[in-house]
């Protein structure tokens, strides 16, 4: 009886507490809802030292997905709302995308800021309007400890790979050490699946669902096969590369920027950072970008259209890279004071998302809870193609029936760099 | 109410209530909720989501690894266990502290125990430092490489055996402890020799602890899980760990309930299969 009558008042003193915090939001400025920057001490900072030089008043709110959703939906269906400003990943402002103002104004108002057009692209969901500003970002790049730069084959330019020059590389380093030394996160923590998600499937094919199963895929399998030959075996049980790396287990990997920042700040003067590899149809990547939209419902949209338009200063970019570790979205000088990794994956992901020949692949939008089916089809492919050896054709077939089942299922319409379609993503 | 408590006929219930209710709460509700989850749909009952566990690629190689790991590990567990209850139960000095010893695999949790053994056996582990350091290899070798199954197989073996022999000496050194001794000493007397005595004194009125200590290690052995994980990673997928990952990875609670009630099957035939092949013959004959 006393544990209930303990467990009421702290619910009621949550309840309290909710409310008094978001009594005093609306009391003040602007109401920037977001899905980022949510631990308690990001949060601070993006209050204090990215928003402080606004000039007005703003509240930063980070919300996990299903609190954030369920306020400015509400807000949406009611017709009238409170948040100014919204804040979320390229997938999760997707399915907002009609309730967002058209912000192709304040992308002209930036001035001098030089925005990524890649990202800015990404922000229109293939229609004619800019329904969301990209605000941050961050990526999967390739790490090398610089002992591997000597065995580069001839003409190889590290900062524009491609996977055939990777694999002859790759052979070099075996040859000369006698054993593999590229290394790759195909452990049951590692991030491998959005290896062949964002990187291996659009530089080979152009594409991640609708060419699934075709030749340009069976071929892509069998480049990949090659390159298996010079990765290390031990490969299936890394999670994070920096840990191999920082051993010299592995010279050359590829992986999320997060995941290489301890390796790159405890030797920066071992490793370099450089884009992924292009393959025949471009050098696919895959960024995480967040970006920043405005709903319909903003009570105030021209001082929220400031705000967006501030977010964008070099200035700011560079303190929000402070607060979040995601990296500016446009061209800047980083100060000398960043930490190594921030400087040295900074560079890397800024020249990745503007190279020439760059395919942008985006994480799985409007699939929702099948996320983990969806991933599930890239790495059966690869432990029974690689691992065990399997026929190409076969397990692509076999697979391409399962995510057909995931598109059927979740009716989610493609996603760059898939060409939109009506209904569900077809495989074909 | 003072009546009720004194009661012999309402007190026991009384007693096994609060446990029930607590089995009721936490074991039984859930296993229906299992089952339902594995059987049914939408439209009411199917076998669509065993149907999608057994198409899954990895569901043989699951059971066969699965199988395999139990029908090795236990009958190594139990002769290496009934070695070691016979060693302590002969000591005459320090027979607690081998006895403590012994059992300290006990208190650590199996994941932990998978960490230890993926630290001894992994490329930079120790097993390689040692032998590199006694110049046996030339540089650090791969032993958990996930082309040689065999390798990965046999370290889970070991792990398993580090891990888990210690609840099976445990069960069995308390069984040793009731047989009275004056059957072993007539036998002695009578000229039997050690293992004579063993086969045909201790042995046969060990048979309730032995049943004991088979049911609980082989019904541990099919739910074996965090040691896989930790030295062989994906490379050797088990039931329970293909359970694990359609719950939480893919989502589907339904194709991982089907998981659990196969799971549930394979125990409840080997519980049967022990209760049968190690029941009291004695008894039979007599009526």
């Amino acid at each position: 009886m006393m544990r209930r009558k303990q467990g009421t008042m702290i619910a009621l003193a949550a309840l309290t507490l909710a409310f008094s915090v978001a009594g005093r939001a609306e009391a003040q400025g602007l109401l920037f809802w977001s899905t980022q920057a949510k631990p308690v001490e990001e949060t601070q900072k993006m209050r204090t030292e990215v928003l402080g030089g606004f000039g007005k008043p703003v509240d930063y709110y980070g919300n996990d997905a299903g609190p954030f959703f369920t306020r400015i939906q509400a807000e949406l269906k009611a017709g009238k709302g409170t948040i100014a400003l919204l804040g979320g990943l390229h997938g999760e402002l997707a399915s907002l995308s009609s309730d967002l103002v058209d912000l192709k104004d304040v992308l002209s108002a930036t001035g001098d800021a030089k925005i990524n057009p890649t990202l800015v692209s990404l922000g229109t969901y293939g229609t004619a309007e800019q329904k969301y500003l990209p605000w941050m970002q961050a990526s999967y790049v390739m790490a090398a400890n610089k002992e591997a730069l000597q065995y580069l084959p001839a003409g190889a330019d590290v900062q524009k790979l491609t996977y055939d020059e990777l694999i002859a590389w790759g052979k070099a380093m075996r040859e000369a050490t006698g054993s593999p030394k590229i290394g790759l996160p195909a452990g049951p923590k590692g991030l491998l699946h959005r290896f062949f998600q964002g990187y291996l499937y659009p530089s080979y094919t152009g594409s991640v669902v609708t060419k699934f199963r075709s030749p340009e895929a069976e071929a892509m399998w069998n480049a990949f096969k090659m390159l298996w030959e010079e990765i290390n075996p031990a490969s299936t049980n890394y999670g994070f590369m920096q840990e191999p790396l920082l051993t010299g287990e592995v010279w050359v990997a590829w992986e999320h920027t997060a995941r290489l920042q301890d390796a790159l700040n405890q030797k920066p003067d071992q490793f370099v950072t450089f884009p992924a590899p292009a393959g025949p149809a471009g050098r696919g990547f895959m960024p995480v970008v967040a970006g920043i939209a405005i709903p319909k419902t903003s009570p105030n949209v021209e001082e929220a259209k400031a705000l967006a338009a501030y977010m964008l200063k070099p200035e700011t970019q560079i303190a929000t890279l402070r607060a979040t570790s995601f990296f500016p979205v446009v061209e800047v000088t980083l100060p000398d004071d960043m930490p190594a990794a921030v400087k040295m994956s900074g560079a890397t992901v800024a020249a990745q998302s503007a190279a020439p020949d760059a395919k942008p692949s985006l994480l799985p939008v409007g699939i929702g809870g099948l996320d983990g089916k969806f991933n599930k089809v890239f790495i059966d492919t690869f432990q029974r193609v690689v691992l065990r050896g399997q026929d190409v054709r076969q397990v692509l077939d076999e697979q391409a029936a399962t995510l057909k089942d995931i598109m059927t299922e979740s009716k989610a319409p493609c996603w760059a760099p898939d060409k939109t379609s009506e209904g569900p993503c077809p495989v074909e | 109410m003072q009546r009720l408590l004194s009661s012999q006929k309402v007190l026991p219930y009384l007693l096994i209530l609060p446990a029930s209710l607590f089995l009721a709460a936490f074991f039984f509700v859930p296993f229906v909720q299992v089952v339902l989850a594995a059987f049914t749909s939408d439209d009411g009952f199917t076998f669509t989501h065993f149907r999608t566990m057994a198409d899954d690629w990895k569901f043989m190689p699951a059971l066969s690894n699965t199988l395999g790991l139990a029908l090795v590990v236990v009958p190594i567990q139990i002769t290496l266990a009934l070695v070691m209850a016979s060693l302590v139960t002969r000591l005459r000095r320090g027979r607690d502290v081998v006895l403590y010893v012994f059992t300290i695999p006990l208190g650590i949790s199996d994941l932990a125990a998978g960490l230890i053994w993926f630290a001894l056996l992994e490329q930079n582990g120790f097993l390689n430092s040692i032998l590199y350091g006694l110049g046996i290899i030339p540089g650090p070798q791969n032993l958990l490489d996930y082309r040689n199954t065999a390798g990965l197989f046999v370290a889970v073996v070991i792990a398993e055996v580090w891990r888990a022999t210690a609840i099976v000496l445990v069960i069995l050194v308390a069984g040793l402890g009731l047989i009275p001794k004056e059957y072993d000493e007539a036998a002695e007397v009578f000229g039997a020799g050690p293992l004579k005595r063993f086969f045909l004194i201790t042995l046969p009125l060990l048979r309730p602890s032995l049943q004991t200590a088979l049911i609980l290690r082989t019904i541990l052995a099919f739910e074996v899980f965090a040691v896989v994980a930790v030295v062989a990673g994906n490379n050797l997928p088990v039931l329970m760990g293909e359970t694990y990952a359609w719950q939480f990875d893919l989502q589907d609670h339904k194709v991982a309930s089907a998981y659990a009630i196969v799971i549930l099957a394979i125990s409840l035939a080997f519980t049967v299969f022990f209760l049968w092949v190690l029941r009291d013959r004695t008894r039979e004959a007599a009526a």
